[in-house]
């Protein structure tokens, strides 16, 4: 069997016993690259020769050492482009590495590639890059979720083991879920966010997309700590997780919410998440019900914040000292625009212009404060229902992937994609989705557990529990 | 009446100061000037893609001082916010600053008198002492400089994301004299706090100007304008002498004030059109998603009030009381806080303190010294002045005697010895010398004696000359009055 079908688990039990080496990894994984990356177009950017080369320089006794890793287009990785799937970074190679890649790099890991993704992290279907679509693994007429999507179908369609990606609002679990893979959003502060490329700060999480639920925590354990480069990493000292599986969910309080079975939802997917439920009774978990009754608001509030910061975040992009820059400018004012203009495509603009407006004046109160003041609201809704549970249990998107073309004329259909998954970014609590079933046209499910804030362990021990009993990670998807 | 005193101006300043610390505002980065453009410059200061900003607690902490010293109530917990604007500058495109809790409220600048220009500081307007509010200090990063060529622009990028205080007054000044005091008070006590060289020619302190003018008694202001590219702390006085007159000119020919920029030229010694006010800038501020709120409250704080130095105020008010200085002299000593360290030394160990002044202050200062450096150890002026109030040498000695300390520096005894200048003040000697003079002046002892007082000085001329200018004067003159009336 190829060697990019197995977890970072097994293979870093063969490479520590010199069974194997990292070159062998990277070679089967461009195998299949070669087999298949034409259909998926998982990434933006790949070096072999690169990454064949750093497989041979791999320290095996390192915590990640020959592992190879892909990495979302919007981390800084040294002498890397990081285009961000956008024309506007055109150009732009990083001068320097973000604490994500620098931790893997200690850890041994080698660098794989670099994965499509919305542009600027800003969709669900990984539409919106300006380097072309991303088809779902398991069914090429379809949107691989987004913005990881390039992360999501690497790892999904098996050629990549592992990715590193972005969450703002859903970006790591929904394309995990549509893709058949285990995507965490971490606490907020517990991976640094230095070097990768700001979305909405205030919610922005890495994270990484594995095949199984002990790959994400061992991704975790390397990437997680504080960075004296991020004044938003907690303090608390570094974890490793899941040193010791339970395997059992026995004495669990599962909170079942119930904003999070809506009317209009896709019902396979319903039926397998309320199946995942099943499942936690029958190991002897307790349900609890539940209810996060700001829910409804969750998207109204996220697109008013995370387009605020964004309008910020995004100003940066001018043309002046790095990337694109529109030819022959008259002025500095003409310089900006047409470069902007030229740059950034059409749902980058549209965030940008409602971030602008909610801060303008004379609007700020009705909007960007209104939306801080219902986002303590939710935040409270998640500590008031962590007081009967210990963990959350609910679908991670309404619907499995969607067809290609399906919903870029909608942009508000779009975001209900992102229905389930944004309340945790606001909240700030970590989340992990995987595998819970098919579809019967065997498009993946995704179950998202949500953990307390700083409760990583918790759900990764349900989630590697539930993954146990189950063998939806072991599918693979059509050749 | 005068026409112009028929009206008041109203004045409002925004004071920026560099805070020196060792590294920029939110990165690593060298905080220095003058070094080759784009040296000190990091992913950060750069506002590259992915970068995060930590803040400088040293820079914190000098915001507070500063604070601390001018008055301020200082926020237990202050935020820090994006102030958005496009301008090539600024590497991020909104510039990190404060807006709704900055670290610093209230407190105020008292006016001194001897920092009003100096041909005012009889003025009563310089002898109020005015305490001038502050709205507040805030904390913010400096942008890069621009440079501009025929055909393009170039940015250095060493000052980008340096640490930047802005100091916002009430708009309480009433005249440019007050505004050039209130500068240079607040100078001073930067100084004193080493909070900033605060230099307004290097740029270290900047300042922007808000003026109006109203007729004196209305309580409304009137439009407002905005005066820029001020750089030196006459020149603000200059401008807003020039700008008052101007608004008085319109307003009296009836004609409106237009809210506006306008430039400062120092050569023209006028105020240009830089921009009219009627698109205000909307800057969307919102709380900066990448920085804690910073906790004052717990240690920050506390270790800020423990480098609150003795103030200017507080070091003139201990020199006229522990040394007998005049006010003038206290606030030449307080405005060199180096020259002062020098006097305290020299005023130490004599009682003759207000002497010592006199001659550091005069003679001293006139060579143009450098305190820190000199080899003319402090001590010596003590034992210059001891030796005048003890009538050892008088007063025209002491200039010589201080002429060649200046030269070859050594204790002014031996200078003394050196130069063969003890007085004489031994009376016998004295006496015998007046003798020799009434003797041999029969002419100068009749005129006195006619009631020409006056001719006593032929007489003292002659001791002088005798003693080879040894003989102590005021005795000379009390043994020869004795003589010449027995």
């Amino acid at each position: 069997m190829s060697l990019a079908h197995e977890s970072i688990a097994s293979l870093r039990r063969r490479l520590a016993s010199k069974e194997i080496h990292s070159r062998d990894i990277v070679r089967d994984l461009l195998q299949q690259i070669d087999a298949r990356e034409k259909t998926i177009h998982a990434y933006t950017h790949l070096d072999r020769e690169a990454a064949l080369a750093a497989a041979d320089k791999a320290n095996s006794s390192l915590p990640l050492g020959g592992i190879p890793i892909a990495i979302k287009d919007n981390l800084n990785v040294l002498g890397d482009p990081c285009t961000c799937a956008s024309k506007i970074l055109e150009g732009y190679k990083a001068p320097y590495d973000a604490t994500a890649i620098a931790r893997l790099r200690q850890a041994g890991a080698v660098l794989l590639g670099r994965t499509n993704m919305d542009e600027f992290a800003m969709g669900s279907s990984t539409e919106n890059s300006a380097l072309g679509i991303t088809r779902n693994p398991w069914d090429s007429s379809r949107i691989p979720g987004g913005s990881s999507g390039g992360s999501a179908a690497a790892v999904g369609g098996r050629i990549a083991l592992a990715a590193l990606g972005s969450d703002t609002g859903g970006s790591i679990r929904q394309p995990a879920a549509l893709c058949g893979c285990v995507g965490l959003k971490p606490t907020y502060g517990r991976i640094s966010r230095y070097g990768l490329v700001a979305f909405a700060s205030s919610l922005d999480q890495i994270g990484p997309l594995t095949r199984t639920v002990e790959d994400s925590a061992i991704l975790l354990s390397a990437l997680a700590g504080h960075d004296p480069h991020d004044n938003t990493t907690d303090l608390r000292k570094p974890e490793t997780f899941l040193t010791e599986k339970s395997g059992s969910v026995k004495g669990l309080r599962v909170g079942i919410p119930k904003e999070y079975f809506i009317p209009g939802m896709d019902a396979e997917t319903e039926a397998a998440v309320r199946q995942s439920a099943d499942w936690f009774k029958k190991n002897g978990a307790t349900l609890v019900d539940v209810s996060l009754p700001h829910t409804p608001s969750a998207i109204a509030v996220y697109y008013i914040l995370a387009t605020a910061e964004a309008s910020a975040n995004l100003a940066r992009f001018d043309g002046v000292r790095y990337g694109r820059r529109a030819a022959d400018p008259r002025d500095v004012l003409d310089l900006y625009h047409r470069t902007r203009s030229e740059g950034f495509g059409p749902e980058v603009k549209r965030r940008i212009i409602l971030g602008t407006f909610v801060l303008s004046a004379g609007y700020t109160d009705a909007y960007y404060r209104k939306a801080q003041k219902v986002r303590g609201m939710i935040r409270q809704d998640f500590e008031k229902a962590f007081a009967s549970c210990d963990l959350l249990l609910t679908p991670t998107s309404p619907e499995p992937a969607f067809k290609l073309g399906e919903r870029t004329q909608d942009p508000l259909k779009m975001y209900l994609a992102d229905v389930f998954t944004i309340s945790v970014n606001l909240a700030g609590n970590p989340a992990i989705s995987l595998p819970c079933g098919f579809t019967k046209s065997n498009l993946p499910i995704g179950l998202q557990l949500i953990g307390p804030r700083f409760g990583e362990e918790k759900i990764l021990q349900a989630a590697h529990a539930y993954e146990q009993g189950h063998d939806w990670h072991q599918r693979l998807p059509p050749a | 009446m005068s026409s112009s005193s028929k009206w008041e101006a109203v004045i409002g300043l925004e004071v920026h100061v560099q805070v020196r610390t060792r590294t920029k505002m939110f990165c690593g980065c060298v905080n220095q000037y003058g070094d080759p453009q784009n040296t000190h410059l990091c992913p950060v200061c750069l506002g590259l893609p992915g970068s995060l900003p930590v803040p400088n607690e040293e820079a914190i902490r000098k915001t507070i001082l500063t604070g601390l010293m001018l008055g301020c109530q200082i926020a237990p917990v202050a935020r820090f916010d994006r102030k958005n604007y496009f301008y090539p500058d600024m590497p991020k495109n909104y510039q990190i600053s404060q807006y709704d809790d900055p670290l610093c409220a209230g407190g105020g600048v008292t006016l001194d008198p001897f920092l009003f220009p100096k041909e005012i500081q009889e003025s009563d307007e310089a002898k109020a002492g005015r305490k001038i509010r502050l709205v507040r200090i805030h904390l913010e990063e400096d942008v890069a400089k621009s440079f501009h060529f025929e055909d393009r622009s170039g940015i250095d990028f060493n000052r980008a994301g340096t640490p930047l205080m802005e100091i916002v007054s009430e708009a309480d000044l009433r005249s440019p004299g007050e505004a050039f005091s209130f500068l240079g008070s607040l100078r001073q006590i930067l100084l004193a706090g080493n909070v900033s060289d605060a230099d307004m020619e290097k740029g270290q302190m900047r300042c922007d100007v808000n003026v109006s003018v109203r007729p004196v008694g209305q309580k409304e202001y009137g439009t407002k304008v905005e005066l820029k590219n001020l750089n030196s702390i006459s020149g603000v006085r200059r401008a807003l002498t020039y700008e008052i007159a101007r608004q008085i000119a319109a307003c009296e020919k009836g004609e409106a004030i237009a809210h506006e920029t306008r430039r400062w030229d120092d050569e023209a010694g006028a105020t240009f059109t830089m921009r009219t006010k009627e698109k205000a800038h909307d800057y969307r501020y919102f709380p900066e998603p990448d920085l804690l709120p910073v906790r004052t409250d717990q240690g920050l704080a506390d270790s800020a009030r423990k480098l609150v130095p003795e103030l200017p105020s507080e070091l003139q008010t201990r020199l006229a009381r522990d040394f007998g200085v005049t006010p003038y002299q206290a606030s030449v000593l307080t405005s060199d806080r180096i020259l002062c360290g020098y006097y305290e030394k020299a005023a130490a160990g004599t009682p003759n303190k207000a002497l010592v002044a006199n001659w550091i202050l005069n003679d001293f200062l006139s060579t143009q010294p450098d305190p820190s450096t000199t080899p003319v150890r402090p001590e010596f002026f003590g034992e210059l002045a001891d030796l005048v109030a003890g009538g050892a040498i008088n007063s025209a000695q002491a200039k010589k005697v201080f002429t060649e300390l200046m030269a070859s520096p050594t204790s002014p005894r031996e200078i003394v010895k050196k130069l063969g200048l003890e007085q004489i003040s031994d009376s016998s000697a004295l006496s015998a010398y007046c003798d020799e003079a009434i003797a041999a002046n029969p002419r100068s002892v009749e005129d006195y004696k006619a009631g020409k007082m006056n001719a006593i000085n032929a007489l003292k001329g002659f001791v002088m000359k005798k003693s080879q200018g040894k003989a102590n004067p005021a005795q000379v003159d009390e043994i020869l009055r004795s003589k010449l009336s027995a």
